[in-house]
């Protein structure tokens, strides 16, 4: 398992790493933590011209607190029904930010527990000190973990390129299977959560007994008022083609009463029309069926943390 | 007080630091200088003719020392000779050790390349230009058997690889005297052995002696040392074959492989430069022998008690492309060990192996005897529920009470203590509780289930239809003049670290701390021959072997004291660091000086210590005992969860505790991951669909409960040690007892019977036909 000779750049600035991807484009591949890129590499699945390291890059290895601004005594009392202080508080985190780093920083505990949750859910401890998040959603690979609850959280893509910087939806970057939009010449930076997420947000996973995959999981972030279901996000990854959020499933819970559990069949039919996976893993069949019960257990997880 | 034999004891693990931290030499680490490295270009196809292989382009790659095709192995003859075996119809499809015109399955070698990196090795398999012509490929071993079936090779007939049939009483009487019969149709799935250290092979020629060395991460260094002098046409004595540290094999590294000698017949043309080749883990997946691969019919015929009146077994080997170069070895323990502990007193048996577009399937821990006791188990299980009685039950009315008892085969098997290792087992594991634990949570609506198998590990190959006789093993021991001893065994080791039982029951006899011996294997020119590892024998027949020697040695030693103490040999007591008699004592050290320097040994007394022993075991070797799983299936999911495992296992004396416990517990390991994960899977055209750990599950340790190991101690009679087998028990009985409590947890569904491996979705499938069924 030997790849093919390729060129290896590790620039210091994001801006010489942009000038390697003008120049090289589809030749090139961007290594985070090499997790996807490694072993395709190796088995010769990808054969790239150039491999362009950003790991010398300062700075994209770090969670930020995204605030609007300071915490001061006269602004707003944090909203009564969903968490304590830092409601308001996203993240932007950073290109280089492992697996490991997201699932013990403070910050993500304390501002987004379920992206810890699910960061501490992949892989083995090894492959959470090197794999990183941004690595994770350019990769695509549809059994990855975080497009459930990038999904369910809203996040967003930043993008550096010689034009500019730009924001796109984590619902639009997915494309499919090993698909994103990024083009040839761009970079993410970060994945940025513009709000923290209530404390009643959990991920419920099916394992591929093999890797530790999904084989079906559902991220749910749920906002309680009262003794109901405010709203509702599912993200649903491993099943399908392209990982979803489960729209028909969300409007169904809105108003449910949280003491009742999931409403019964509330998730049934949770994945039709989507291009559900069918492969050596599982069939299509038992993966709607375990989206099904996915979304359930991670609503009613998400529930019993309230 | 010295004891004469061996007693169990908790020797240090020595070998792991080590291991642990990476400086252990494996083939792989050991330096070289100037070494040529080997890729070798894989068929894609699994069945297709070779039209055309050029390595013009591939030679003149940069770096490339030699590429070569089957045109260049004149060298050789072209492939290993199949050992004997005693099935019937055996046939071999032409095979060589590079594909010649038509390649067999996904992996076969087509083509190799020797080159001054590993990289420009690989890079010049691009450089090889090939042509295939597609041919049909079949696939599924029962449907190669069918007449219209395609041929997976085009010079035979059909896909007959052998026959196998064996028989005990008027089976058909017993069947037609029946107050029941009960069927069982069964698959044990191919699996793949994944040893750490996947294989490699580095081959030197010295024109100076010509003599070939090749280091080999093989199990069976004398095998394969004898099988290269065959094919490569030269004397045993100039082929020396040393297999160093090894990092698991499980069966996988018995047989000898084309690859070892591919490596050696390119070592000769590049002498005397070594040349090394080492397996990617694709390749371990794609081109090592797979384990398994039998699908089964069982038939019981019983008594409304449960007595067992008659058995009838009928199977189908999925053989692969070749036979490995020791043929039909699982299947014919399949035929020995297929009545388990248990008095059946009419059977017959047949096995027939076909050959299918795949690789070869060879030995795997619990070779054969997993699959039969997995048949034999499950089909119990199925007649208890059928006849309304416990599990537990009808295993005891059906224990065979002689000591040693003939199966279908015809070959003496030793029975040992079933009944004892079953009552053992209920009062570890508080039968009564569990059962009382599981209609509990029965009545809370979980799906909980208990699974037993009992089994006999029929050790030593001893009982395979190939050796009424019992398989033997050469030992030695040599002490030098300043005292050292070295102990030399047949056996090789892969990883097991039987040399710290070899070494204890050598020091034992000699009266020195194991610390001061040191054990040789895995060297043919160490010792001139052997056995390898395989089938569970080391300690009990490799270890007989030295503890004989030891003995010789230790009465050379007294004779040589005597001597020096001018009194009869009867008189010479040992003592703390020599031997006495009254008040008058001599070193150890002088002893083994004198026994070489010869000045005062008696005329009949030659110089030396050193002894070789070729020791025959007495007898079949058989280790036993019996398993039990607890697991919960998740009712929505299929998944199941094994909570609790326990083990009773008898493996006679024991000699070295700890490392005899690891073998228990990697044995259930490995069980555990057949029971519920592991299944090599081919596309219809004989794709690997699992070619990489992503699509291939093993066993980790979160897939591991916690094991409650107990363990009895009947020393067996048939060798001087009293040891049996430890190494393969788990293997064996881990997945009968996990199938059986999967099947337990779903009685409430009316299921009967379900495949391995229990993944989720076949399970979630049992569930919702019943409930689609109304159950």
């Amino acid at each position: 398992l030997i790849p093919a000779a390729f060129e290896y750049r590790a620039p210091r600035t994001v801006e010489e790493a942009l000038a390697l991807l003008a120049k090289h484009r589809e030749e090139a591949r961007v290594l985070t933590g090499g997790h996807g890129l490694i072993p395709a590499l190796k088995l010769r699945q990808e054969t790239p011209a150039l491999v362009v390291d950003l790991r010398r890059i300062p700075g994209l290895g770090d969670v930020e607190p995204l605030d609007p601004a300071p915490p001061s005594p006269r602004a707003a009392p944090p909203d009564p029904f969903c968490g304590g202080p830092g409601r308001s508080g996203g993240l932007r985190i950073g290109a280089l930010v492992t697996h490991r780093a997201l699932a013990e920083a403070p910050t993500v505990r304390s501002r987004c527990p379920v992206l810890a949750e699910v960061a501490a859910l992949i892989g083995d401890p090894q492959v959470r000190s090197v794999g990183t998040l941004v690595g994770s959603i350019c990769h695509g690979d549809p059994a990855a973990d975080y497009p459930a609850v990038l999904l369910a959280l809203g996040a967003r893509v930043l993008i550096a390129s010689p034009r500019g910087e730009r924001l796109a939806e984590v619902a639009e970057f997915i494309q499919g299977p090993f698909e994103t939009a990024l083009e040839p010449d761009e970079l993410v930076l970060a994945v940025e959560v513009d709000r923290s997420a209530p404390a009643s947000s959990a991920y419920y996973k099916v394992r591929r007994s093999a890797s530790g995959f999904a084989l079906a999981a559902a991220a749910a972030v749920v906002e309680i008022e009262g003794e109901r279901i405010r709203s509702c996000a599912i993200g649903v990854t491993g099943v399908t083609t392209r990982p979803f959020r489960a729209h028909a499933v969300e409007e169904r819970l809105v108003g449910a009463l949280c003491a009742h559990g999931f409403p019964e069949a509330a998730a049934r039919g949770a994945s039709d029309g989507q291009s559900v996976l069918d492969d050596i893993h599982a069939s299509a069949e038992y993966r709607a069926h375990l989206a099904e019960v996915c979304i359930r257990r991670a609503v009613e997880k998400a529930l019993s943390r309230r | 007080v010295i004891h004469e034999e061996a007693e169990a004891v908790k020797a240090p693990r020595v070998e792991d630091r080590a291991r642990v931290t990476g400086s252990t030499l494996y083939v792989d680490d050991i330096p070289f200088d100037r070494l040529l490295y080997v890729e070798i270009l894989r068929s894609r196809h699994a069945h297709a003719r070779l039209l055309r292989v050029d390595a013009a382009r591939a030679r003149a790659a940069p770096g490339v020392a030699a590429a070569i095709t089957y045109a260049d192995l004149e060298s050789s003859t072209g492939s290993f000779p199949l050992a004997a075996s005693r099935v019937d119809d055996l046939r071999q499809p032409a095979r060589s050790f590079l594909a010649r015109d038509e390649v067999g399955f996904v992996g076969e070698p087509v083509a190799a390349v020797a080159a001054e990196t590993r990289a420009a090795a690989r890079d010049a398999l691009e450089a090889l230009e090939v042509d295939y012509e597609p041919l049909d490929a079949v696939i599924e071993p029962e449907a190669a058997l069918e007449p219209d079936a395609p041929r997976a090779h085009a010079s035979l007939p059909d896909n007959l690889a052998f026959r196998l049939e064996a028989g005990l009483g008027d089976v058909d009487a017993a069947f037609r005297g029946a107050d029941r019969v009960v069927r069982l149709a069964l698959q044990s799935p191919r699996l793949a052995a994944c040893a750490l250290e996947t294989r490699g092979a580095v081959a030197q020629w010295l024109p100076a002696s010509e003599e070939l060395i090749l280091w080999s991460s093989t199990q069976a260094p004398h095998l394969l040392r004898s099988q290269l002098a065959a094919t490569l046409q030269l004397r045993e004595s100039a082929v020396r074959v040393i297999a160093p540290e090894v990092g698991g094999g499980f069966g996988s590294k018995r047989s000898a492989y084309a690859e070892e000698a591919l490596v050696a017949i390119l070592a000769r043309r590049l002498a005397p430069r070594p040349v090394k080749w080492v397996e990617s883990r694709r390749e371990n997946l794609l081109a090592t022998v797979h384990g398994r691969g039998q699908s089964a019919e069982i038939e019981l015929a019983l008594r409304a008690d449960g007595k067992i009146l008659g058995l009838r077994y009928d199977a189908v080997v999925d053989v692969g492309a070749y036979h490995p170069s020791c043929p039909a070895a699982a299947p014919e323990l399949t035929a020995a060990a297929i009545g388990g502990p248990y008095r059946v007193p009419a059977s017959r048996v047949s096995l027939r192996g076909a050959f299918t577009n795949k690789v070869p399937t060879d030995a795997y821990r619990g070779a054969g005897r997993a699959e039969a006791t997995l048949a034999m188990e499950r089909v119990l299980d199925a007649a208890a529920v059928e006849l309304e009685l416990d599990p537990i039950e009808i295993r005891r009315a059906n224990f065979t009470r002689e000591a040693v008892f003939r199966p279908p085969t015809g070959v003496a098997l030793d029975a040992g203590d079933c009944p004892s290792a079953l009552d053992r087992l209920l009062s570890a594991c508080a039968y009564a509780s569990l059962r009382g634990e599981q209609e509990a949570r029965r009545n809370a609506g979980e799906l909980v289930g208990i699974g037993l198998a009992a089994y006999l590990d029929v050790c030593a190959g001893g009982s395979s239809a190939r050796a009424e006789a019992v398989v033997w093993e050469t030992g030695g021991v040599r002490v030098g003049p300043a005292g050292d001893v070295e102990v030399f065994t047949g056996t090789s080791s892969q990883g097991q670290g039987q040399e710290a039982a070899l070494a204890r029951i050598a020091s034992e006899i000699l009266g020195v701390p194991p610390e001061v011996v040191r054990v040789r294997r895995g060297d043919t020119a160490a010792i001139h021959d052997g056995r390898g590892v395989a089938g569970s024998r080391s300690v009990a027949v490799g270890g007989s072997a030295v503890r004989e020697a030891a003995r010789r040695i230790d009465a050379k030693l007294r004779s040589v004291a005597a001597a020096l103490l001018r009194v009869p040999v009867e008189y010479v007591e040992r003592v703390d660091g020599g031997f006495a008699c009254g008040g008058r004592r001599v070193s150890r050290a002088e002893v083994c000086l004198e026994a070489h320097r010869a000045a005062s040994l008696p005329a009949d007394t030659p110089p030396g210590l050193e002894e070789l022993v070729h020791y025959p075991a007495r007898g079949p070797i058989s280790s036993f005992g019996a398993h039990l799983a607890f697991v919960s299936v998740d009712r929505d999911t299929g998944e199941v969860r094994l909570e609790k495992y326990f083990a009773s296992d008898d493996f006679g004396r024991v000699v070295d505790l700890l490392r005899v416990e690891g073998q228990a517990l990697g044995g259930i390991a490995q069980g555990i991951g057949q029971a519920l994960l592991e299944e090599v899977v081919y596309d219809e055209s004989g794709q690997l669909l699992t070619s990489t750990f992503l699509e291939y599950a093993l066993p980790r340790a979160s897939h591991l409960p916690l094991v409650v190991c107990s363990r009895g101690e009947t020393p067996s009679t048939m060798n001087p040690l009293g040891a049996r087998g430890a190494g393969e028990a788990g293997a064996i009985a881990a997945p009968p007892a996990i199938a059986n409590a999967v099947v337990d947890a779903l009685r409430e569904f009316g299921v009967r019977h379900v495949d391995l491996p229990l993944r989720p979705e076949k399970v979630w499938r049992l569930i919702r036909a019943a409930e689609e069924r109304g159950d």
